[in-house]
């Protein structure tokens, strides 16, 4: 149980406070309600790049991280296809300068010319190192258009390609802060040993007095129903084959995502899962395989992802999987099963509640979502879940005209 | 409402006192010690059964790794599949793994099922039997895995640096795929006598631990877990630095070179440790470090650049990490090498030394997060042969150094010319 109260600034801030009096630390946590989704097709990687900018200096204080490593903190930041998200920890006694820091960027950026330049050419990096020069880096940048064809899932966040961020302007940059970047576009959590009398105070003399903006009306392009497998293949400098099934399923909020959710676990959490057991260790057939679910806000993504073993086939190995898919779409979970994945599910939970900095995001994500007590009756939905809801569920998403494959294969010398 | 002055920095406070959690201890009759850490709000533990790796034997490189990786792989009564269920069933994460000095065994539970989980962590640790059957698996596994290691640079880069300065060590080891081959299950057997007997092992248990679980622990672990009849032989052979020093591995497509640079460097029982912690910090340590602020945020060369200290029982290493654009490989090392210069040559401004004592004061206090951060404050403590006057002494170093004995040590201790140098992709 994760307790916190609540309250909303005027200028329409949503601000929580999860009181931790075990911890000398705190946390500020800042979710914006703007991703990669938010992005104009012929300006992908925006959100992520602009998220660097973030640390270039805002209206009145020209250095973001010297001020906070001053006084003994640490920040950093991530961006999804959804949202991005931005945090400081520090002595919960110092607190004041994390609210004096994110509320001055909230308030306006300094739009520095250099700092855009750096920052272009460390994404541009970033984009070499995590995407461009590893083995398989670039495979969200093939899968994804794959499964999506209209809604903006269809880029990974880094971005389409490297020239969407090379051509990034000043002006782009302003336009995208007064768009998204104000206090009714935002959703803060502060956590650990401050009052909430206290956060209210700091809350309102620091983010009170910043316009509250316009506010975002999202209006993305619904991802049509998906009708025909779709397959593709590539070849590559890579030492082994590696299959990936995607498949649409439903967003976050829609039902049947965490019975959906579920079945990942069922198909891949541990040692003990089908896929492990069945296609690693009994047939031999894969080195390593996974299955996982994006987590997407809108229209969701589940992947099969597995290394055939050398000497396997793409089409044995494929067709292994699909085996797999068909039973948890024809035959109900055992309950052992069931209960198995469920408690983890349990643990899982309890071991969470021992990160202050885990809380915090997860109470501004479910705030953003609407109530941010939503988290604490998480558990309870996956141990509702029934065997027959797993089926119905599986008997929607695991079908061959929802499914992408793309097939990677191993360049032969 | 009052104008606010946003251009002026809120006050602040120096952190004065660091509070750590000190362990129960206890042996048991069989000579395994237990340290227990009993705090927190939520109904779980987590335990680790630690044990010092074995005399590393450069013809049978992989035994230690093999070994720990494979314990969850099968015992006398329990198939893979049967360790597998029973863990997972009751909710637990049963870890294993092999570090340079020590290997563990770990498990995450919710205290209400831990009766059940821990006798098959029992029979993990006490009897396990590695199945010819897994070992092929195994291998068969870890080859694919080292085949997609080996096509990223900065594991490249890694694997070169250590075997350079730590030789043919278990620190220096990089698995080649035949070493692979060399793997017997008749080996791997004695090796887990030796290695996994109670005398050898240090169980620490942290998170809401009461009495009843102790007892758990005590009565599974004590009585009849006894010490094979083998001599437990943990000594390691010295550290022998190659002499050459520069690597550099070509890679003709490659759009970033991975950069490891660094030399042979004094352990955490050393007196000269925290101030060089504190050297480390202003140069490559923190988010606001001399290589960031320079090859990240001046120059653009890169996304991530750090330096670190790594402390083992038999040595250790100062090193510089990145992966930069192949283009500009030869400026960024240009430019690390200057600020190693600098350090030797200029004091570092006041300002800036009072901002990392705060920061790394911060950062220690952060990273006491929950219960299980103390127990590893004392792992770290433990293992070295050191004692809580440890942190004492580091938070006064911390807070006291001048910049006047920080340029001393530089100049001690980073000898540009003693530095090892290892290039994966373009030069």
């Amino acid at each position: 149980m994760v307790k916190f109260n609540r309250f909303v600034l005027d200028n329409g801030l949503r601000v929580i406070v999860h009181e931790d009096h075990t911890t000398p630390m705190a946390v500020l946590n800042i979710l914006y309600d703007v991703g990669a989704r938010d992005e104009s097709p012929d300006q992908t990687g925006f959100a992520h790049l602009f998220e660097h900018l973030m640390f270039g200096g805002s209206v009145n204080i020209p250095q973001y991280d010297e001020p906070l490593q001053r006084v003994g903190g640490e920040n950093n930041a991530f961006t999804t296809n959804d949202i991005t998200n931005y945090y400081i920890t520090l002595p919960a006694e110092n607190i004041e300068t994390a609210f004096w820091l994110e509320s001055d960027r909230m308030l306006s950026l300094a739009f520095s010319e250099k700092s855009l330049e750096v920052q272009r050419n460390v994404v541009v990096e970033e984009f070499k190192q995590r995407y461009l020069n590893q083995p398989y880096g670039d495979v969200w940048l093939k899968l994804r258009p794959m499964v999506y064809k209209e809604h903006p899932y269809r880029w990974a966040t880094i971005g389409k390609e490297l020239k969407h961020i090379e051509d990034a302007r000043i002006e782009d940059v302003k336009a995208f802060f007064k768009k998204h970047y104000n206090p009714q576009n935002a959703v803060m959590v502060i956590g650990g040993n401050i009052d909430t009398a206290k956060a209210r105070e700091l809350a309102e003399k620091w983010f009170g007095p910043i316009p509250a903006g316009e506010k975002y009306l999202r209006n993305l392009p619904k991802e049509p129903e998906q009708h025909e497998a779709r397959r593709e293949s590539v070849t590559a400098k890579v030492p082994l084959n590696d299959l990936y099934i995607a498949f649409r399923m439903p967003a976050r909020l829609e039902e049947g995502y965490y019975e959906i959710d579920l079945v990942s676990d069922i198909l891949s959490r541990g040692n003990s899962s089908r896929l492990h057991r069945t296609l690693v260790k009994n047939k031999e057939l894969f080195s390593e395989i996974h299955a996982y679910n994006m987590g997407s806000f809108d229209s969701g993504m589940f992947v099969v992802e597995g290394k055939p073993a050398e000497h396997v086939s793409i089409e044995t190995a494929e067709a292994a999987i699909w085996e797999e898919l068909e039973k948890i779409k024809n035959e109900l979970v055992p309950g052992d099963e069931l209960t198995k994945v469920k408690n983890k599910t349990e643990s899982t939970m309890v071991f969470s509640e021992m990160s202050l900095l885990d809380k915090a995001m997860n109470l501004a994500m479910f705030e953003l979502f609407g109530d941010a007590d939503m988290l604490n009756h998480e558990t309870d939905k996956y141990l509702a879940i029934t065997a027959e809801r797993i089926k119905e569920q599986a008997q929607k998403v695991f079908r061959k005209e929802n499914s992408s494959t793309l097939v990677y294969l191993a360049e032969r010398h | 409402m009052t104008k606010i002055n946003r251009t002026t920095a809120p006050g602040f406070k120096g952190i004065e006192h660091i509070h750590l959690i000190k362990p129960e201890h206890s042996k048991l009759d069989n000579g395994c010690n237990i340290f227990s850490f009993n705090s927190g709000d939520q109904e779980l533990v987590r335990i680790e059964w630690i044990f010092q790796n074995l005399r590393f034997n450069p013809a049978k490189p992989l035994l230690n790794v093999a070994v720990n990786n494979m314990l969850t792989e099968g015992t006398s009564t329990r198939s893979a599949s049967e360790i597998a269920d029973q863990i997972d069933f009751y909710g637990g994460f049963l870890q294993v793994d092999c570090g340079h000095d020590h290997s563990q065994v770990v498990l995450y539970t919710l205290n209400k099922h831990l009766a059940k989980t821990l006798p098959v962590m029992k029979d993990v640790i006490t009897d396990s039997i590695f199945p010819e059957k897994e070992l092929e698996t195994f291998v068969r596994n870890q080859q694919q895995k080292l085949q997609v290691s080996l096509q990223k640079n900065d594991i490249v880069a890694r694997r070169k640096f250590n075997k350079a300065i730590y030789g043919d060590t278990i620190y220096g080891l990089s698995a080649e795929f035949e070493d692979y081959k060399t793997l017997r299950r008749e080996d791997m057997l004695e090796h887990f006598n030796e290695m996994y007997q109670p005398s050898n092992c240090t169980i620490i248990v942290a998170g809401k631990v009461e009495q009843d679980i102790l007892d758990l622990i005590t009565d599974a672990f004590g009585g009849d877990w006894a010490n094979f009849p083998l001599q437990t032989d943990v000594t390691q052979p010295d550290l022998e630095p190659s002499s050459e020093h520069f690597y550099y591995v070509e890679k003709p497509d490659a759009l970033q070179s991975a950069i490891r640079m660094g030399l042979p460097m004094i352990t955490r029982v050393h007196p000269d440790f925290p101030a060089l912690q504190v050297l480390n910090t202003v140069l490559g340590g923190y988010f606001g470090s001399r290589l960031m602020a320079n090859i990240r945020e001046d120059k653009g060369y890169t996304y991530g650049i750090g330096s670190g200290l790594s402390s083992m029982n038999k040595g250790g290493a100062m090193f510089i990490a990145s992966e930069v654009g192949a283009d500009v490989c030869k400026d960024a090392v240009a430019e690390i090498e200057k600020e190693i210069h600098i350090l030797k040559t200029e004091l570092i401004p006041g300002e800036e030394l009072s901002l990392v004592r705060n920061y790394m004061m911060g950062s220690l206090l952060g990273s006491l997060e929950n219960v299980l951060s103390h127990a590893d404050k004392f792992k770290n403590l433990y293992f070295s042969g050191l004692d809580y006057d440890y942190y004492d002494r580091y938070t006064k170093v911390v807070k006291t150094i001048t910049s006047e004995e920080l340029i001393r040590l530089a100049n001690k201790y980073l000898d540009l010319e003693e530095f090892y140098k290892v290039i994966v992709g373009k030069y």
